[in-house]
């Protein structure tokens, strides 16, 4: 590769567990860090905050929820839009009815209350596998934004059903603009994207990996698949949560069940699938893509200088995105993290043939 | 009382085999390809659409024909552009590529077609018919376009049934379903079979397009159908044709019922804003009778061995 890793020996068990063995990746993903925290505000304009770089880094938090429990325990989950309710409502409840609370605990709160709503709904998959369960996991999606459309309390008796966040502050700083807003996301999503990557590394995601790969053969080797499958769903749900409160704090602000439909859980499913299943960078990845995607697209007539109805971009949009994905899917099933390994592997030795 | 609720009954069960419908184009890729087509929404909308626009120029019965060609010609296209590059693939990655022909037919269909709301004329009968009227006062009444749609649906799946029982083509269907390998290996063309059955299955889509077209008007709407063929699908299990069928009446029964039942309850005990508990019903039935049989009702038991 550009850089070699020779010469970099471990001479112990803590640097042969650390999450970048080799000195020059552990360089560059702290200078990536530094730069989305310190360089990215200072280049950003408003429109690259909203539009891209806050939605990208939500929906990556979503999607590496969905990704502990498709990728790494198997479980095909098509509820993801539902939990991601949960979390907000949950989280604009408790701002609504004690605003003394610290936003990042609102937060939390939102996580935990899909925490506890995701275990619910995974209690049928001990029993129920493979596409029987993913269609199961719809029985969530639509009751839960049935309850949210529908249950008054939930939405504080607003006439019109939607619900909106007022002035946001953590520890005294209130968070008004894009950038700040980005910065608050930023950090959330790194402290978590760090404990899932620890996770999946760690005992209980090796667990999910085994239920995974088998689950009879894990269940005979003593792997309880109460435990595996519930805590998948369970952590799983408390990312989707905390996305769910961050999309309807941050990016949303005022929002409507319509936020988080069945359009939504696909979306997050296309990140994970186009991301590659089973990995974190993978996640970030997809997020991107499925974002930056439509972004692109919507441009294009403008770009190639031809103007049509708004109508039909927005159907041409739908053909070139499921096109798209097709397209993905035969090139690379595996994914964009696999490309990045495939790639990482051949740089490995470049420019030489062995 | 029972009169209002034997006629919610009928009406479910009428509007059920029309769920079934749908679900029987799943059933029929599922069963010889593994492939859990999420498209077949997309492509009833599509051969809806085709077919509404195709008969305000031409005699209906030759729009009806026409579409069937366009709807052999798209599942050649997906099977010649997709699903080949995809053999051997997981499941679940199948199923992705199905969600992006969903995706390119929607888009695909609106562009070629338009997006208004258009008209199918069946020249069913429109006025409604009552029967029973010596038993309840006033009678029940009964949809006959409905009516019309079941039996529409009823002569289908005997055809289907005939064709998978008795014709050389349909045993071979049958082979594949059961073994991949097996089939191959005694020289049933694959590919072939897979064309045939995602041409048959748009076949199906087109049925269904047209009565749903008929009832609701061609639409957007008409491809969400399909999200309530799903729980029929997994109810019955989603191996069994006969499971597709008994599905969407118990489905189309339980979520009419529970609407007029369970939905005044509800208001009243939660302080809700409306009803519509038709929306999930459905899927939360299809959960309970999961937890009592995993593979369904009629679903093939799933046998796992290390």
């Amino acid at each position: 590769m550009l850089y070699r890793e020779v010469g970099q020996f471990k001479t112990s068990y803590a640097a042969d567990q650390a999450i970048f063995p080799i000195a020059q990746d552990r360089w560059f993903v702290l200078a990536l860090v530094v730069f989305a925290f310190i360089g990215v505000p200072l280049i950003a304009n408003q429109y690259l905050y909203t539009e891209v770089l806050i939605p990208v880094l939500i929906l990556s938090l979503a999607a590496i929820g969905l990704n502990i429990l498709t990728g790494y325990c198997g479980q095909l989950s098509l509820g993801t839009g539902g939990f991601m309710a949960v979390g907000a409502y949950a989280a604009y409840n408790l701002a609504l009815r004690v605003p003394e609370v610290n936003l990042i605990l609102v937060f939390l709160f939102g996580g935990l209350m899909a925490t506890l709503v995701g275990i619910l709904f995974g209690l049928p998959s001990l029993r129920i596998k493979g596409f029987y369960l993913a269609v199961a996991t719809l029985a969530a999606q639509f009751f839960l934004e049935w309850a949210f459309a529908r249950v008054k309390w939930f939405t504080n008796y607003a006439p019109s059903g939607s619900v909106a966040v007022g002035q946001l502050d953590v520890f005294g700083i209130p968070i008004d603009t894009p950038g700040r807003h980005y910065l608050l996301v930023l950090s959330i999503v790194v402290i978590l994207a760090l404990a899932a990557t620890n996770l999946v590394r760690g005992r209980i995601g090796r667990t999910w990996m085994a239920m995974r790969d088998m689950d009879i053969a894990a269940e005979i080797i003593g792997i309880r698949p109460l435990h595996a499958k519930l805590s998948a769903f369970a952590i799983s749900s408390f990312y989707i949560g905390v996305a769910g409160a961050l999309w309807g704090f941050v990016r949303l602000g005022s929002w409507e069940p319509l936020a988080f439909d069945i359009n939504r859980s696909f979306q997050v499913l296309f990140m994970v699938i186009i991301g590659g299943l089973g990995s974190i960078l993978g996640s970030f990845l997809g997020a991107a893509f499925i974002v930056l995607t439509p972004i692109f697209l919507n441009q294009l007539p403008n770009l190639i200088g031809i103007s049509l109805s708004t109508a039909a971009i927005s159907h041409i949009e739908f053909m070139l995105f499921g096109a798209l994905i097709v397209f993905f899917l035969i090139v690379e099933p595996h994914g964009f993290a696999r490309l990045w390994a495939i790639g990482k592997e051949k740089l490995r030795l470049w420019p030489f043939p062995y | 009382m029972l009169g209002p609720i034997l006629e919610t009954l009928i009406g479910g069960l009428l509007t059920g085999i029309l769920y079934s419908l749908v679900a029987l184009g799943f059933v029929l890729i599922f069963k010889a390809s593994g492939v859990f087509n999420f498209a077949q929404g997309a492509m009833v909308l599509f051969a809806a659409l085709a077919l509404a626009r195709l008969s305000e120029v031409m005699p209906f019965l030759l729009a009806l024909a026409l579409s069937a060609l366009i709807m052999i010609a798209l599942a050649y296209a997906i099977e010649f552009l997709v699903l080949r590059h995809l053999v051997n693939q997981e499941g679940i990655i199948l199923f992705m590529a199905t969600l992006g022909i969903t995706y390119f037919l929607d888009g695909f269909g609106q562009s070629v077609w338009g997006s208004d709301i258009y008209k199918i004329r069946l020249g069913l009968p429109q006025d409604p018919i009552f029967i029973l009227e010596s038993m309840f006062p006033g009678g029940l009444l009964i949809d006959p376009a409905e009516l019309v749609a079941a039996v529409i649906c009823a002569v289908m799946v005997a055809v289907l049934a005939v064709f998978f029982q008795v014709t050389r083509v349909g045993r071979a269907l049958r082979a594949v379903a059961d073994d991949h390998q097996a089939a191959q290996s005694v020289g049933i063309p694959l590919n072939h079979i897979w064309l045939m059955v995602w041409a048959v299955s748009g076949l199906v889509a087109l049925v269904a397009g047209m009565i749903w077209g008929a009832k609701l008007g061609v639409q957007f709407s008409i491809s969400l159908v399909a999200l309530k063929a799903l729980p029929v699908l997994i109810l019955g299990g989603l191996t069994s044709i006969p499971g597709a069928i008994v599905g969407g009446l118990i489905i189309g029964a339980g979520e009419k019922l529970a609407e007029v039942l369970l939905s005044p309850v509800l208001i009243r005990w939660f302080d809700l804003a409306g009803g519509g508990i038709e929306n999930w019903f459905a899927y939360v039935l299809a959960l309970v009778f999961l937890l009592v049989r995993p593979q369904g009702l009629f679903g093939e038991r799933i046998i796992e061995r290390i």
